[in-house]
C-alpha cells in the first residue's frame, strides 16, 4: 500500500478511537449524576412516583452498557434525546433546540475563519519579509497583547469603542480634555462603523443583515486567533529562509517577495496548516464566551444555559458536537501536514 | 531573593543564591521589572484586602449603579455594593483560587509525570494515553460538562480545572523527566536502593525546576483565564463572592451607557496575565539562554 495512504488511514483510525472514548466519557456524565438529582430537577413537591418516572425517562434504571449503545445509536440517527426542560405532553427534543443554533455558530465560525486565516497569512508573510523592522515589531506587539487578554475583555473593549462613538463627546472625560483634542478624538471615533453591539438574529434574518449583525463577534474572535497563526507563519518562513536553497534563489537575483512566495512558503505549509487548524479548533472554545457577550443565539450560549439549569442531555449533545469538531479539525491538520510533507512519512 | 546570608559563607567561590538573583535582576529588562512590580502590587492588594478595602465585601448600599463619587470611588454595582471594594476583594478571591488550582494541578501533574518518566513501561503507557484522550476535548467544554454534573462550588471548580490542566503539566514533566531519568546519578541512586520518592524529590526534581517554574507561570495565566471565563459565563465562582469574571458580567449593561467601570475588572485580569507573561519570558531567557530567531 502507498505509504501516504497507510499513514493517513492509521491517523483516521486513531481519530475514530479517540472519538469513541470521548463519547464514552461524555455519556458517563449522566451516569455520574448524584442520586438525588431527579428530586433536585423536579423540585420539592415531586412525589416518589414522578421521581421514578423521571428516572425511567432518562434511563437510569437500565444497565449502563446497554444505555450507551442505545444513546450512540440514536445519536447516529440524529436523535439526541429529549431535554430535561420537556414536560409530559410537551416534548422538546435536543435536536430541535440545537439545529438552528448550530447553524448560527457555524455561520459565525466560518465568517471568522474567512477573515482571520487570509489576514494571518498575509501579516505573517509581510512580517517575515520585513523582519525586525518597525512593521514586524508593531504587529508582534499588538498580537502579543491580544493573546494575553481574555476574550470577553477584547469583546467588551470593541463594544465600548462602538458605543463611545456616540457617547464620547458628551462624557465628563471629553469635557476635561482640551477642546481640539476632544473634537479630533470624536472625529476618529466617528470613523468606527456603527456595528450592532447585540447580535440578535433569527431564522428570518436576511444573509447580509446576518453578516452585519455578527460583525463584532467575528472581529473579536479574529483578534483572538490571528496572533498565533501569524506568529507561526512568520517563524516557519524565517526558519526556511535560513536554508541554502534560499541563498541560491537570492543569488539568482529573485526579488524577496518571490523568494518567500515561491520558495519558502511551499515548504512551510505543514507547520502553518497545523497551527491554522489548531486555532480553528480553538474557535470552538472562543465562540462560547463571545456568543454570551454579544447575546448571539449560538450553540455555545445554549450550552452555558444548559449547564446552569443542569440540563444534562443538552450539555452532552453540545459537548459531543464541540469535541467532534475539535478532533476532526486536529485530524485534518495532521492529514494535511502528512500529505504536504513527505518527510514526515519516515519518522526516525 | 531576600534570604539572609551569614558572613561566614562569604569566602565561598560560588556566589550565593541572593547575589546571583540580584545580578540577574539588575540585568532584567524593563518589561520584567514592570511585570514583577505589578505582580507584587496584586499580591499586596490580595493579602491585605481586608484592610485596604473601604467597605465590606458584601455590604449593600441603597443606590445601585451609582456613578463615581467621593464616597464610592468607582461607583456601585447592580446591587449597590461598592465597586472598588469588590475589585479589591476580587483580587484575593480570583487570584487565590487560581493559585490553589495551579498548585494542585502541578502536584498531580509533576508527580505523575516524573513517575511515568522514571518507570516507563505500562504505567507510562496508561497515563500517557489517558492524557491524550483528555486533551482531545477542549478543556473549557470539558469543564462545562463536569460543572453541570457536580454543580458550581469553589471546591469542585478547583478540582475540575486542576485535573484538566494537570494533563499539560504531566506532558511537560514527563518530557523533561525522561531526559534526566537516564542520567548516571539516577542510576546510582537506584542501585543504592533509594525509593522512588527520594529519587524524584532529590535527584530528578532539582534538575527539572527551571522549565517547570516557567510553566507554572504560563499555567497560572491559563487557569486564571479559564476560571475568569467560567465565572464570566456564570458557572464559575458564585455570588456573593466578589470575583472579576462575574463582576464584568453583572455590570455589563453599564457599557451600553458609555461607562467604563465594567471594563476595570476585565482590565485587571488582562494586566495580571500580561505581567506574568513578561516575567516568564524573562525567566526563560535568563535560565535557558533561549534566543529569538534572527
Amino acid at each position: 500500500m502507498n505509504p501516504v495512504a497507510r499513514t493517513v488511514l492509521q491517523r483516521l483510525g486513531l481519530g475514530l478511537v479517540t472519538l469513541f472514548i470521548v463519547s464514552i466519557i461524555i455519556f458517563s456524565a449522566i451516569a455520574m449524576l448524584p442520586g438525588d438529582f431527579a428530586k433536585a430537577m423536579l423540585g420539592q413537591s415531586a412525589t416518589p412516583e414522578t421521581v421514578v418516572a423521571f428516572q425511567r425517562e432518562i434511563g437510569i434504571d437500565r444497565p449502563p452498557v446497554e444505555r450507551y449503545f442505545v444513546w450512540v445509536g440514536q445519536m447516529l440517527h440524529g436523535d439526541f434525546g429529549s431535554s430535561f426542560a420537556s414536560r409530559t405532553g410537551y416534548r422538546r427534543t435536543v435536536a430541535e433546540i440545537i439545529a438552528p443554533r448550530l447553524y448560527n455558530t457555524m455561520f459565525l465560525a466560518s465568517m471568522t475563519a474567512l477573515i482571520a486565516v487570509p489576514l494571518a497569512l498575509g501579516l505573517g508573510i509581510l512580517a517575515a519579509l520585513y523582519r525586525n523592522g518597525w512593521f514586524d515589531r508593531l504587529v508582534n506587539a499588538v498580537t502579543l497583547t491580544t493573546i494575553s487578554f481574555p476574550e470577553f475583555f477584547v469583546a467588551y473593549m470593541l463594544a465600548y469603542l462602538v458605543i463611545s462613538r456616540d457617547t464620547f463627546i458628551g462624557s465628563e472625560f471629553a469635557q476635561s480634555l482640551p477642546h481640539w483634542l476632544a473634537v479630533s478624538l470624536n472625529w476618529i471615533l466617528n470613523a468606527v462603523p456603527k456595528f450592532p453591539t447585540l447580535s440578535n438574529v433569527n431564522d428570518q434574518t436576511p444573509f447580509w443583515e446576518h453578516v452585519w449583525r455578527v460583525a463584532l463577534p467575528a472581529i473579536t474572535l479574529t483578534l483572538v486567533i490571528v496572533a498565533h497563526m501569524m506568529r507561526m507563519t512568520r517563524a516557519a518562513i524565517i526558519n526556511m529562509l535560513a536554508s541554502p536553497y534560499i541563498d541560491m534563489a537570492r543569488l539568482k537575483g529573485m526579488s524577496p517577495m518571490a523568494i518567500v512566495l515561491r520558495h519558502a512558503l511551499p515548504n512551510a505549509w505543514a507547520p502553518i496548516v497545523t497551527v491554522v487548524a489548531f486555532n480553528l479548533a480553538y474557535l470552538v472554545v472562543g465562540v462560547v464566551v463571545v456568543e454570551v457577550v454579544f447575546v448571539y443565539p449560538g450553540i455555545g450560549q445554549l450550552m452555558v444555559d444548559a449547564v446552569k439549569s443542569r440540563d444534562v442531555p443538552v450539555v452532552q449533545a453540545c459537548a459531543l458536537i464541540f469535541a467532534a469538531t475539535y478532533i476532526l479539525l486536529n485530524l485534518t491538520a495532521d492529514i494535511i501536514s502528512i500529505a504536504t510533507n513527505p518527510r514526515l512519512l519516515h519518522p526516525r | 531573593m531576600t534570604s539572609y546570608e551569614p558572613m561566614a559563607q562569604v569566602h565561598r567561590l560560588r556566589r550565593s543564591r541572593a547575589t546571583r538573583a540580584k545580578t540577574a535582576l539588575k540585568k532584567a529588562p524593563f518589561s520584567a521589572w514592570f511585570g514583577i512590580l505589578v505582580i507584587l502590587g496584586y499580591v499586596i492588594v490580595a493579602v491585605f484586602a481586608h484592610w485596604i478595602a473601604p467597605f465590606g465585601e458584601t455590604q449593600v448600599f441603597s443606590e445601585a449603579f451609582a456613578p463615581w463619587s467621593q464616597q464610592f470611588k468607582l461607583g456601585t454595582d447592580q446591587l449597590g455594593r461598592d465597586m472598588l471594594t469588590r475589585l479589591i476583594y476580587g483580587a484575593r478571591n480570583t487570584i487565590g483560587i487560581a493559585v490553589a488550582t495551579t498548585l494542585l494541578s502541578f502536584a498531580v501533574g509533576v508527580s505523575l509525570g516524573l513517575l511515568a518518566a522514571l518507570y516507563r513501561g505500562w504505567l507510562d503507557q496508561i497515563l500517557s494515553r489517558a492524557v491524550d484522550v483528555l486533551m482531545s476535548i477542549p478543556s473549557l467544554i470539558f469543564a462545562l460538562v463536569l460543572l453541570s454534573i457536580f454543580g458550581s462550588s469553589i471546591t469542585s471548580l478547583i478540582i475540575i480545572i486542576a485535573l484538566l490542566d494537570s494533563t499539560r503539566v504531566f506532558r511537560l514533566a514527563r518530557a523533561v523527566g525522561l531526559n534526566v531519568a537516564v542520567m548516571e546519578y539516577v542510576e546510582v541512586a537506584r542501585l543504592r536502593g533509594e525509593g522512588p520518592k527520594w529519587i524524584i524529590a532529590k535527584e530528578i526534581l532539582p534538575n527539572v525546576m527551571p522549565p517547570l517554574v516557567a510553566e507554572f507561570g504560563l499555567r497560572f495565566c491559563f487557569v486564571f483565564l479559564t476560571i475568569a471565563a467560567l465565572s464570566f459565563l456564570g458557572v464559575g465562582i458564585q455570588p456573593p463572592t466578589a470575583d472579576w469574571g462575574s463582576m464584568v458580567r453583572e455590570n455589563a449593561t453599564l457599557i451600553t451607557y458609555g461607562d467604563v467601570t465594567p471594563l476595570l475588572p476585565a482590565g485587571a485580569i488582562a494586566l495580571l496575565t500580561v505581567s506574568v507573561n513578561f516575567v516568564v519570558d524573562w525567566f526563560l531567557h535568563a535560565t535557558s539562554g533561549l534566543r529569538d530567531e534572527r
